[in-house]
């Protein structure tokens, strides 16, 4: 029922903002078709009358009170960021330059 | 008992010779310490090892018990902990590079009660990344050995948490399950594993794989052992929507009850048929047909139930876990913390992202972001992830079948022993059928652990016995696991971990 390409393991490498070298996409492809294939098993049962599961517990719209409890400081919260600067994250350029 | 070394000891026999003032929490601290040094470049169970912090918690048990201050019945005895929960002051890596050198900022809530409860961690213990596996191969930083024998797998993803029970690094540790993680690393290092009921022990602080899925669990030498550390990390936790705010069942009780002679009588035991024959090893069907006919034998009523959708389960898991994953690993974005690969001015935010992500995680973490991307995207969604949550519907209606008629289910945890270390790494099928009969309990959400019932002939590795019971019946695992190990420990001179083969010691 698939045959997944190397451009679609390309496209979905993108979706998923992973950067795979040439031989990693051609490995994968070959690996999704497999396991893609073999859990596509799951189209022979459950008739469309079967409810979904999404989680095991019936449970909704669990909240607290709305209290200010204790929390991390900005130092605590920036301790670990890959870079910081003036009390916030640094991070690369969002935007196109010609935008 | 009192020739042993401290480290041979179950948990609870060491908090009695603690309370009896026959060592000090530092001594039985010191003692794990040394034998980690002694045998972890064999074994390698430990990522990192916390000496410091380690004895120094020891000394404010010893400080608060000389105070004559009441102390709980894990006070001073050690424990490891899956590097996958976050620790305040030790790193957290989840076994990928992508955190290497991470140290939270915060205790996850079974971490904070570990802490009051006084136990004393020793480290942090190697998994595949980030949960992902069934081996430990997929860790960023290395294998782990099987204590039974170095050169087969320890099981995954805690395999470095079970590991460190069956060398005796640790009297008891801490794992995570979202398809058998706890269970079958336990079942082929012969030793205790419980996944409670999911909700049952707190999720906060547990790095995220499929939140739908993952529940945090005890893992131990003892079926005791397991009981008392359950007991201390269960229980409702606000800082968790999901946490079940409910009473959590006596199973410290229930493990004592099933130790004595009547402790399964009458009780309705279930054999799925559907786990089992073809692709089980007949080292594993035979000591899991033994510890069946022990069970009947002390008067437990056992009968053969069908759960005809338990086959689709592995499928389901891996489209539902993989979906889940790949949104949750969304969050290693190389921005706020972890890894960051690139950013050298020129390139963008999406681009330094996608690089840090193509390096940072490992083989395994990608092909599963891969399918559940693939699953989740338009036009493959109601074929994929749309159908497999009806099937988690269909696995959830065979246990409410089941468990009218029966009041658990048995199962051998996995199909077969430990298997020698890379003979599934480039074969990820064959890697996920280790998880065949675990998958179902996490699905419905259900409780399960795995009990040693022995060693398989073809090749004296252990076995694991599986018990699965409905949510909030965890108490029941304890029960039949308790009458199993009773029955069995005179012929193996103790836990099943007595029969482990002496590992290499450096001094």
């Amino acid at each position: 029922m698939t045959a997944i390409t190397p451009d679609e393991v390309a496209h979905l490498a993108r979706l998923a903002r992973l950067d795979l070298a040439k031989d990693e996409q051609e490995r994968l492809a070959g690996q999704l078709d497999v396991i893609l294939t073999a859990v596509a098993a799951v189209s022979d049962v459950a008739a469309a009358d079967v409810p979904p599961t999404s989680h095991p517990l019936p449970l909704t719209n669990i909240t607290r009170p709305d209290d200010v409890a204790e929390c991390l400081d900005a130092a605590q919260a920036l301790a670990a960021a890959p870079a910081s600067a003036e009390g916030r994250y640094r991070v690369p350029r969002i935007l196109d330059e010609e935008v | 008992m009192p020739d042993a070394p401290l480290t041979r000891l179950s948990a609870a026999d060491l908090a009695d010779v603690m309370a009896r003032g026959d060592a000090s929490a530092v001594e039985v601290t010191k003692a794990h310490l040394e034998r980690i040094a002694a045998v972890d470049s064999t074994v390698r169970a430990f990522l990192h090892v916390d000496v410091e912090g380690a004895l120094s918690s020891a000394e404010q048990v010893d400080r608060r018990r000389q105070a004559g201050e009441p102390q709980g019945p894990l006070a001073g005895v050690p424990i490891a902990v899956k590097d996958v929960m976050t620790t305040r002051g030790m790193p957290t890596t989840c076994g990928s590079r992508i955190l290497e050198g991470w140290v939270p900022p915060y205790d996850a809530t079974l971490v904070t009660r570990l802490r009051q409860a006084g136990t004393v961690l020793l480290g942090k213990t190697n998994m595949d990344e980030f949960a992902m596996g069934s081996s430990t191969e997929n860790s960023a930083f290395g294998p782990t050995g099987n204590p039974w024998d170095t050169s087969r797998i320890p099981g995954g993803s805690g395999g470095g948490s079970a590991a460190s029970l069956a060398a005796f690094e640790a009297p008891l540790a801490i794992g995570t399950d979202t398809g058998g993680s706890i269970r079958q690393p336990a079942a082929v290092t012969g030793t205790v594993g419980v996944k409670p009921t999911y909700g049952g022990v707190s999720r906060y602080g547990l790095v995220a794989f499929s939140s739908s899925l993952d529940q945090a669990g005890p893992a131990a030498r003892t079926v005791l052992d397991a009981a008392l550390l359950h007991a201390v990390i269960a229980g409702h936790d606000p800082r968790d929507s999901t946490s079940i705010d409910a009473p959590v069942p006596d199973v410290v009780a229930a493990a004592r009850a099933g130790a004595a002679p009547d402790g399964v009588h009458g009780l309705r035991v279930g054999v799925v048929r559907e786990l089992g024959g073809e692709g089980y090893q007949p080292g594993v069907e035979a000591r899991f047909a033994e510890a069946v006919s022990l069970l009947a034998g002390l008067g437990a009523d056992v009968v053969e139930v069908s759960c005809p959708s338990f086959g689709y389960a592995l499928p389901a898991y891996y489209l539902i876990a993989p979906s889940e994953c790949s949104s949750n690993l969304a969050r290693f974005d190389g921005m706020r913390y972890g890894l960051r690969v690139g950013d050298d001015g020129t390139r963008s935010a999406e681009e330094v992202m996608a690089l840090t992500r193509g390096s940072g995680f490992g083989a395994e973490v990608k092909r599963r972001i891969m399918i559940g991307t693939y699953a989740l995207s338009s036009g493959y969604y109601h074929a994929y992830y749309g159908q497999a949550q009806k099937v988690r519907t269909l696995i959830i209606r065979d246990f409410d079948a089941a468990f009218e008629q029966v009041d658990v289910l048995v199962s051998p945890t996995t199909p077969t022993t430990a298997f020698p270390m890379g003979e599934r790494v480039d074969d990820p099928l064959a890697m996920y059928k280790a998880d065949l009969c675990t998958i179902p309990a996490n699905l419905a959400g259900i409780a399960a652990g795995s009990f040693p019932c022995g060693l398989a002939d073809e090749d004296d590795l252990p076995v694991g016995f599986h018990v699965m019971a409905p949510a909030l019946a965890d108490d029941r695992l304890y029960r039949v696991g308790a009458a199993l190990e009773s029955a069995l420990a005179g012929s193996w001179g103790g836990p099943l971990t007595a029969l482990v083969p002496d590992l290499e010691v450096f001094a």
